[in-house]
């Protein structure tokens, strides 16, 4: 399930290729899937499909912090549910037709919106970032938490759009004359973000800077005895992840076609968390995959039980105690992620 | 005497009542190995900390080149060329030996804010990475994971990472711990051939190695400097002698 | 002024119900080192113990023994069942450990008691107002919340400076290892400072439990203000959990009462509401980003 964080060394070309071969393949398969799935009269699974995809990308934003990094943000959601609510202001103030403070135009399209909503998630990141990362190890996990939670608070302040609530969008964005209403096409817009996410990823994460990251994660300390102070690569990284959450909530606000603090609730941040150790801390995939098997129980619990909550979590507890190494143990082999102090 | 590339007067490391270090002063001359030797708890590592900028001094001074380093960052300080090896090796295990060296010229060519070249195909990094690797005799270890290196390759990796950053001055803590006789020969033997390019200051508890490579010494014995001088006039001093065969441990 | 006084008491009695939380949940991490999420769940168990059995016998002093008992119990339990095996793991371990803890328990509650929330009675003797100063009425029962909080306070002081105990703990705070080597039976000590963390969680739910409604997700919010405390306070300092949790206490309150005011002064009604409500509930986190700025590792920093 889960791999070594970085495989050591090149890798052959042969296999090089070989990867790329399998990656252009699943993708093609993924691609099709929309299409296959009405034929077998599962059309309702595309939605579920659309929404693992959207956790994906925000599973595997955090995973560059989490995984790569070893800084455990427990406030990952507040990025998600900025970006979603950059996308539902924005088209509430287009709506309405009156500019956002007075100043700011509203607006329904995809390809101003989206971006809108990177960019602000990437500024949210980039002031608690700096807060939070003066911190380490459990004083961080509790910050980061609380500093989400603020932002929740802030938004279930916020009557003018919807508080508790929350904003309904009549309609999804409007990109080139695509329908985004149709579950096909969310769908590949879905697909095609996540690949274009994972592909920026899977080259920071070899970068120069990928690996200094992988440095700060394994021994910070030695890190610093090279002459390389962590902060700004640390901060830098959060911003590029909160960046990569922010994309996750507009692409969810326009499937969903609502947005509310629920987005950016606590809760939320935690199944980010566990969708990136089921999947495999650290390694380019592991997220997806976690993403998919995490909406996929719940989907298949909540099925069977209005009370699967009862069971996620004491299966969260044993994979935790007991698929030992598997999971975060590959993180906390040295100095590792918040290890204990002791 | 040349000025010294590194001079410290005075300090002082308090650990609630206890003094790790007790007005330390000692200098090390361009190219010169000093030994910092002494028995277990006598404050070499708390003296390598503060030099290095891990531990913050209570007072004292610390010279670097003529530079008061108060108030820089430890990475600041490497910046400046003050290398530095750890006692038990701080390596990143998941690492080839050839990443880690990687990292240290990386380190040292600038800022590292490159979001999408390859790093492990840059020739810019792997030329120098397996150059330095070849000095410290590993050249043939480069593509192996450091988890699966033995300990003394450990500590000749953490010498080469070092090395790489192109140092003025390397505090070394206690490079031969757990080496045995021959990959001890092994390390003094690569320290011998540094001897004049790079100033050092050495911390061991091996005294054949510390005799052999040290053009001074200084004892330290609860945190104070009890003698500094020839390893001749040390080796003669009835004081050390007092000290070392009552604490002794070497 | 006589409002003042008022608010200045409520903020007092959030603040010793966020005290018994932080003194519980840093001592924990002081000594063990293990971040706890469930905390609030112990709080809320003691709330619903409380309720539950206040109902049933219809007498006030049985529900909050119950409420302790339960607590207490129900932490041990966890103790022993869970978090004794984490203490050697890394902190992102414990996080996703006791996250799935709260989920259990948060379903748990909810399959037992329902999810509309239950109403406690106020115990007879203490439900009604007294005037603090001439003309200034204030409820019996939310001054009998902060003596008790005080008391405990005191207790805990010379708990941890004038017993063996303490002096363990307050070892293991500064040095885990110490404690470790001093050849103490680590695992009571553990268990005695778990279960006393517990018995305290449960004593601030059941005490707020006819304050405000008992309900499922009770733990978390409180739980996450408690993060605030723990961070503002310095991270396994007692005495630091005292000072943040009042300072966090009187500043959500009196920002919450008096903001929205102010604001009216200097600018329309509905937007001073909107403005102030926003502000105010954000205040203890913006309170948290200044300290951090100042002094990252708290106010009153315990590790060395």
């Amino acid at each position: 399930m889960a791999r070594a964080a970085v495989e050591p060394g090149l890798r052959p070309l042969a296999w090089e290729m070989r990867g790329r071969v399998a990656l252009a393949l699943a993708f093609v398969l993924l691609a099709a899937l929309p299409f296959v799935l009405p034929l077998l009269g599962a059309q309702a699974v595309v939605g579920l499909a659309t929404r693992m995809l959207i956790y994906a990308i925000a599973a595997a934003s955090l995973n560059l912090i989490l995984g790569y990094a070893g800084l455990v943000s427990f406030g990952h959601a507040a990025y998600y549910g900025v970006g979603a609510y950059v996308v539902g202001i924005l088209y509430a103030h287009w709506a309405s037709d009156e500019p956002l403070l007075g100043l700011v135009p509203g607006t329904d399209q995809f390809l101003l919106a989206v971006p809108a909503a990177v960019i602000v998630s990437g500024l949210a990141a980039l002031v608690l970032g700096a807060l939070s990362l003066r911190t380490s190890g459990v004083q961080f996990i509790m910050i980061t938490l609380a500093f989400a939670q603020m932002l929740f608070f802030l938004f279930v302040s916020l009557d003018h759009y919807g508080g508790d609530d929350g904003l309904i969008m009549r309609r999804p964005n409007a990109l080139l004359g695509l329908n985004l209403r149709d579950d096909a096409t969310m769908y590949l817009v879905a697909l095609g973000a996540l690949a274009l996410y994972l592909l920026l990823l899977s080259r920071i994460v070899r970068s120069r800077f990928g690996r200094v990251l992988s440095g700060i994660r394994q021994d910070e300390r030695r890190v610093i005895a090279l002459g390389i102070e962590p902060y700004p690569y640390k901060l830098a990284a959060f911003v590029i992840a909160g960046m990569g959450a922010g994309l996750a909530g507009a692409l969810m606000a326009n499937m969903t076609r609502f947005v509310s603090p629920d987005m950016l609730h606590w809760t939320k941040s935690g199944e980010f968390m566990i969708m990136v150790i089921l999947g495999g801390v650290g390694s380019l995939f592991g997220p997806v995959l976690g993403a998919a098997c995490l909406i996929g129980l719940e989907y298949v619990l909540a099925g069977l039980t209005e009370d699967w909550q009862f069971y996620l979590g004491p299966l969260l507890v044993l994979v935790v105690l007991f698929a030992r190494g598997g999971l975060s143990g590959l993180l906390g082999r040295r100095a590792g992620v918040g290890g204990s102090d002791g | 005497m040349a000025e010294p590339v590194l001079r410290i007067e005075g300090l002082v490391k308090r650990f609630g009542g206890l003094l790790a270090t007790n007005e330390l002063s000692l200098d090390v001359g361009p190219g010169e190995i000093h030994a910092l030797i002494g028995p277990n708890g006598a404050g070499k590592s708390t003296a390598i900390a503060q030099i290095a900028g891990e531990l913050p001094s209570d007072s004292g001074r610390i010279l670097f080149e003529g530079r008061d380093l108060a108030g820089l960052s430890g990475a600041a300080r490497a910046r400046l060329g003050l290398g530095r090896t750890f006692q038990v090796p701080r390596l990143l295990e998941d690492d080839t030996a050839l990443d880690n060296v990687a990292l240290a010229i990386q380190a040292r060519q600038g800022h590292s804010f490159r979001f999408w070249a390859d790093a492990r195909r840059d020739a810019g990094l792997r030329g120098p990475a397996m150059a330095a690797l070849e000095r410290a005799a590993l050249a043939d270890r480069a593509e192996t994971r450091v988890a699966d290196l033995s300990h003394g390759e450990h500590k000749q990796l953490e010498l080469a990472v070092a090395l790489a950053l192109g140092p003025r001055m390397l505090l070394l803590d206690e490079p031969m711990a757990g080496l045995g006789a021959t990959e001890s020969r092994q390390m003094t033997a690569i320290l011998q051939g540094l001897k004049g390019q790079v100033a050092m200051l050495l911390v061991e508890h091996d005294m054949d190695a510390v005799f052999a490579l040290a053009d001074r010494v200084t004892v330290l014995v609860y945190g104070r400097a009890i003698a500094t001088g020839l390893p001749e006039e040390i080796r003669a001093d009835p004081e050390v002698r007092a000290a070392y065969l009552t604490e002794g441990d070497a | 002024m006589s409002l003042i006084l008022e608010q200045i008491l409520n903020g007092l009695q959030l603040g010793v119900t966020l005290f018994l939380l932080a003194a519980g949940l840093t001592l924990v991490f002081g000594i063990m080192g293990v971040i706890n999420l469930a905390h609030g769940s112990l709080f809320m168990v003691g709330a619903y113990a409380a309720a539950w059995a206040a109902g049933r016998t219809g007498s006030y002093a049985l529900g909050a023994l119950a409420g302790l008992a339960a607590a207490a119990l129900i932490g041990i339990l966890v103790e022993f069942v869970v978090l004794r095996r984490l203490y050697d793991r890394n902190h992102l371990d414990q996080v996703l450990a006791t996250f799935g803890l709260i989920l259990f328990f948060n379903q748990g509650t909810a399959m037992l008691f329902g999810r509309q929330p239950l109403f406690v009675d106020m115990p007879a003797l203490l439900s009604g107002a007294v005037e603090i100063i001439p003309g200034v009425p204030y409820p019996v029962y939310r001054l009998a919340v902060i003596a008790v909080g005080l008391l405990v306070a005191a207790g805990l002081y010379l708990l941890i400076n004038h017993t063996r105990i303490g002096m363990l703990v307050r070892a293991g705070a500064t040095n885990r290892e110490m404690v470790r080597a001093l050849g103490v039976d680590v695992r009571l000590l553990y268990t005695l400072v778990f279960g006393l963390g517990a018995l305290l969680a449960g004593l601030a739910g059941l005490m707020a439990g006819p304050l405000s409604s008992v309900q499922v997700g009770m733990g978390e919010n409180i739980l996450i203000l408690t993060f605030v405390v723990v961070v503002i306070g310095g991270i396994g300092s007692v005495r630091g959990a005292v000072f943040g949790a009042l300072l966090v206490g009187l500043a959500d309150t009196l920002l919450r009462a008096f903001l929205p005011g102010l604001l009216r002064g200097v600018m329309a009604g509905p937007e001073a509401d909107a403005l102030g409500a926003g502000i105010s509930s954000m205040g203890v986190y913006l309170l948290m980003a200044v300290v951090l700025l100042l002094r990252p590792r708290g106010l009153f920093p315990a590790h060395g």
